[in-house]
This record gives structure tokens, sequence and C-alpha cells, in this order.
């Protein structure tokens, strides 16, 4: 997924970009090259700067350092309204004293495009947010899921080169948000139009984008697919923020690992190192297996989530391993677990900044 | 329901106590205005109680009284001009109060609410001398002057507060979609401003209309309604003012009601933060109305 990303051109370049308010440092250096066609999002707690990037990208913002370039054109130095940027709103933003069918046409109005081009477009923008039938009211007479794809049809309506969202999905309840992820991602696979979508929740970033960007506190952790994120998390942070991981803490010497009485192969450089494993890679140990680390321990606690059971198990010297199992909730409480070497990933440690 | 039955019984002899008072307190300031209405219909001039022979006597002179008529159309000109002086100044006064930061703010804030609180006395005093000093004769114009800069501080008060509870994710929102700083003002800005800015305007038309202090001061060869009023008072009362003041009262009265329908109106369109709270579709705005 990311070496077909990585060929299609260059979209935006964001380049150094460092953002201070007073003494807060919001930003430190983010560099981010976005494709074009990509769905790329940033993802980051509150506090991250993640909405900062985007409004610095949209120009609502100005960066304390560093540049943002699209293709040729320097984009940081323009006023909001000439960039070809265009932005869905966290709450929307929609114009409360003008028509939905109105506020689609707000771009095109100030643009000056000619009538019949507007209402045509216009007319095609509320369809294919099937919107047609709410053309003529107003705002505040139709349901939060429809004004966010009046927000939706509003942007793109002006064939924009690329897409801003900002948590746009944050107001609505758990099923519609569900809904509107799929359909937010057939639309963009549809106009083909890059996005870039602002959201704290992995979830929602694991289901739709091409790239994530984690923000920490400021500055990038890593930039990867859902995928490679997922399964090689660059650091310690980014392995606890993307679903659950055991952080393993340990030495490494001459290419085996120690981690307590555990001891494994590894290609980590040598010195004290941190690993981590997914709950999903530890199993109830088997006889056939060999080359596998084995680990006893006593079941501390097993969380029912549908498909599958998380298992807390603690092991000696205190060390407590999560186990995600299918197999339904087990019967013993002394359980020897094992797991491949291969499945334990070295990451960096996230050290603490202000 | 025990508990809301003895609840009930405690507070129902207070709830009589502030039926009283409610009831005196309305007394007090509408009793005046009923007494002022009932005897602009009374035959026998203002003297006599109860009045008798009702009459439209006093209306008919009012209405063949061309110094009174004269005043009005005097008043409501000044109350024009001061309405768009003040909105003209008090708009950006609010704007630059709302958005720009710039050194000595928190004076120039003091320095636009001022008059709110400066005795009428003081500000036609200083417009007389300040008049005076310039030589510019005294007419409808200078009352009007007086007047438009005096309420610049109801025109900058009123719309600070419609600008401050506007969402300016909406302007951000108009510049994304590609329009300037100055469509984004009159496209987005103005329409949302729209109750404040009317608001305002009604407020310091009326202010302008009653107001007698800086008008003294500042009268020339023609009189405003209130001073010609005064003025009559002090030759005897007679009916036919309470004939103009009724007709001020009931002209002030439509005003409200005219500002009670817009508010009602614009308000099935609140932000639309609130309306995601409120998963009803909008039907609890619809409730509201009459």
């Amino acid at each position: 997924m990311s070496a077909t990303s990585a060929q299609k051109p260059t979209l935006l370049s964001i380049r150094n970009i460092a953002k201070t308010f007073g003494r807060n440092v919001v930003l430190r250096d983010v560099s981010l090259q976005i494709a074009e066609g990509e769905f790329l999002t940033i993802l980051g707690e509150s506090g991250s700067g993640k909405t900062t990037l985007l409004r610095i990208i949209a120009g609502f913002e100005t960066a304390t350092s560093g540049e943002v370039w699209m293709g040729t054109e320097r984009l940081d130095q323009q006023p909001p309204y000439r960039r070809r940027v265009n932005t869905v709103f966290q709450n929307y933003a929609l114009f409360p004293h003008l028509t939905v069918e109105q506020n689609v046409a707000y771009g095109l109005r100030v643009a000056r495009r000619p009538d019949a081009e507007i209402e045509q477009r216009v007319t095609e923008a509320l369809e294919k947010v099937k919107m047609t039938a709410h053309a003529r009211k107003k705002p505040s007479k139709i349901s939060g899921g429809q004004q966010q794809r009046v927000a939706l049809a509003r942007a793109l309506v002006n064939r924009p080169n690329l897409l801003l969202l900002d948590e746009p999905l944050s107001a609505l309840d758990a099923n519609l948000r569900r809904q509107m992820q799929v359909e937010l991602k057939s639309l963009q696979r549809e106009v083909g139009i890059a996005f870039v979508f602002v959201t704290h929740d992995q979830e929602e970033a694991m289901v739709m984008s091409d790239r994530i960007a984690l923000l920490r506190s400021g500055e990038l952790e890593q930039v990867a697919s859902p995928r490679e994120i997922y399964s090689r998390p660059a650091t310690a942070y980014v392995a606890q923020f993307i679903g659950h991981t055991n952080l393993l803490r340990g030495e490494v010497r001459d290419g085996v690992a120690r981690c307590g009485s555990l001891s494994w192969r590894t290609s980590a450089a040598d010195g004290p190192a941190l690993f981590s494993l997914r709950p999903e890679h530890l199993r109830p140990s088997s006889v056939a297996s060999n080359g596998t680390v084995r680990v006893t321990g006593k079941v501390l606690q097993q969380a029912f989530h549908g498909a599958t059971s998380l298992v807390r198990v603690e092991c000696a010297e205190g060390l407590v391993l999560v186990m995600r199992t299918s197999s339904g909730a087990l019967a013993a409480q002394e359980v020897e677990l094992e797991f491949s070497p291969d499945d334990a990933i070295p990451v960096r440690e996230s050290p603490e900044r202000a | 329901m025990i508990l809301a039955d003895s609840q009930q019984r405690r507070t129902a002899p207070r709830a009589n106590w502030l039926r009283l008072h409610a009831s005196a307190v309305f007394a007090f300031l509408y009793l005046p205005i009923a007494v002022l209405i009932l005897y602009s219909f009374n035959g026998q001039g203002v003297g006599g109680f109860p009045p008798h022979h009702l009459t439209l006597d006093w209306y008919r002179i009012l209405f063949a009284d061309g110094a009174i008529w004269d005043a009005v159309l005097n008043s409501l000109q000044v109350a024009l001009a001061a309405m768009i002086i003040s909105l003209a100044l008090g708009i950006p006064a609010a704007l630059a109060l709302d958005r720009v930061q710039f050194p000595g703010k928190a004076l120039f804030r003091r320095l636009v609410l001022l008059p709110l609180i400066l005795p009428g006395i003081i500000t036609g005093l200083s417009l007389l001398m300040l008049f005076n000093l310039t030589s510019v004769k005294l007419s409808l114009l200078t009352i009007a002057l007086g007047h438009g800069t005096a309420l610049i501080s109801v025109a900058a008060t009123e719309v600070f507060a419609g600008l401050q509870k506007l969402d300016r994710a909406q302007e951000e929102a108009s510049l994304d979609l590609g329009a300037n700083y100055w469509q984004t003002f009159w496209r987005v800005t103005v329409p949302n401003l729209k109750l404040p800015i009317i608001g305002a305007a009604l407020l310091i038309f009326t202010l302008s209309m009653d107001e007698i202090a800086v008008s003294f001061f500042l009268i020339g060869r023609d009189n405003t309604l209130p001073l010609e009023i005064w003025g009559r008072l002090r030759r005897g009362i007679t009916p036919e003012i309470n004939a103009v003041s009724t007709i001020i009262f009931v002209f002030s009265l439509l005003t409200i009601v005219f500002w009670y329908r817009l508010r009602l109106r614009s308000q099935g369109t609140p932000d639309v933060g609130m309306e995601l709270l409120d998963p009803s579709d909008g039907t609890s705005t619809q409730a509201t109305k009459p």
C-alpha cells in the first residue's frame, strides 16, 4: 500500500513546520509529504497539534517556521481563499442563514461562475452525497449526519486539490460514525481527491487511511500504512497507541535479548532494548511447536470482547502479559504461553516531552 | 408523591406573597401609563375623577396642531440620522473590540462605553462648548450629531455581544471556500449579525426619540417632540399631551412586538453545534413557534 502511494506524484509537501503560541510549543519540525489521491490520516491525542497542523495547511494559522508547498507553489504565504484546499470543519460550520443548496453553491458564487454551471454542479454534488431531497432546507432542519454530507458537498463542489477534514465524525453516534467511515472512504476513491483526515480515534484511522501520520506532542512518531504501523511500530508510544500491546523491557547482548527469565535471538543492536509483543501473538503453548519462547503464569483476569477475549496473565518477576484468544474462556488457572521471537518487535523508547 | 405534596403546601403561601408583590410592582410601573391613556379620552380635561364624557376631541385637536407634527417630523429625522451615525461608527468599534489586539485596547473599550454612564447634561454641555468653539450654528444637525455620538456605545455593545456569540468557524469556512475578507464580512458576518444590528437600531431610534438632556443644550430653532411637549407642559397641561403620549406609547409597543416576532422567527436557525445535541431533527425549534 505504501509502495503504491509512494509512486504517485507528491501533491503537498510540508517542510519543517514549527508552531509556538507564546511559550507553548505546539508543533516542532514536522515534515510530511502527501501524494495525489491519497487518504492520509493525522492521528494524535488532543493537544498533539494535529488540528493546528491542519489549520496551517488551510491557512487559518501561520507557521512560526517552515514551509508548505503544493507542487511548485508556496502555499503558506497565500491567504486561505487563494488555496486550492477546502475544509470540512469539526462542527461543519454550515451557514445557518443559507439553505443547503445555497451553502453548497457558496464557493461557486463567490468565484462568479455562470448560473447554469453553478446549478449543474450543485445538483451533482448534492446527488453524490444523497441530499437532493433536502436542498431547500436550512441547516438547522436537518440531522447531524445530513449536515455532515452537506459540508462534504460544499467543499467538494469546488474541486479542490486537497480536502482537509477536522474530526468530522466525532459528533456522530457510534453506528452512524461507522457507516460514514465507509461512505467517506468510498467517496474519496470515487472523486480521487487527496484527503487529509484528522482524528484521535485510532480505529477510525486504521479503517480509512492509506497512510497514518501519528503525531505526539507536536512531533511525528511514525508515518506508515495502517498495516505497517500496526505490525512494525517504530516506538513504544506508537505500539501502545495503536491497538493493545505488551512492552518487554530488557537487554540485548550478542544477538540475544533477555527480559527477566525470558530470552530469544534478535537482530536488534546490543544494549538496553524495548520490545512490543501484540496480544494475538501470544498463545497457549503446544508440544508441537519449537523455537518459541515459553513462559508460565497465573490467569489474573479475562475480558470478553465478542469475537476474542483478552486474558491477563501474571508471570514471574511481576511481568504481566495480555494474550488475545478466540477460543473462549480458559479453564486453567496456571497456563504456559509461547510466542515466536520474530513477533517481538524492537521499538524505540518514547521519551517524555514537555 | 408525599414529598411533592408537602413541598407544594409549604410553598403555597410564599407563592401568594410573590403574586402580591409582583402585582404591586407592575401596578407601580403601568398604572400611570394607564391613567395617561385614559385621560387622553376625557372630555373634561386632565382634572376630575372618575373621567367621563369620553371623546376623541383631543386627538382631533392634536391632528390639527401643526407645531406638534413639525416636532414629530424633526424628531424622526434626528432619530434616523443618529441611528445611521452610531451604527456606522459603532459596528467597526465592536469589530475592533472583538477581533483586533492593539495597544490601548482596554482604554479604547472604556472610552467607547463611557457615554453609556455619562449624564446627558455633561454630554450636552460639552458638545455645546465644542460647537460654540467651532462656531457651528445649533440646529437639528447638531442634535443628531449629539445623539449619534452619545449612542455609539449602544451600537457597539449590542453588536459586540452578537459577535461574541458568532461561530467564527463560519467565517473561516467562507474564507476556505474562496471568499475574501470583504466578501466574508458581507455574506456571512453581517447576515449573522442581523438581529443585534436591528436591535441596536431600534434601541437607538427610541432612545433618540425621547432624549431631552442632550437635545436641550443643542437645540436650535426647531423643536424635537420631547422638547415641544416639555415646553407646552410649562404653559399648563392639556389632554392633547396625553393624546400624543398615547400615540408614542402605541408606536413603542408596536416596535417591541416587531422586534419580538423577528427574534422568534430567527430562532429557527440557531448555531449548528447546538442542533447536533438535539437528535430530534429540529422539532424543538418548531415547538417554540407560536
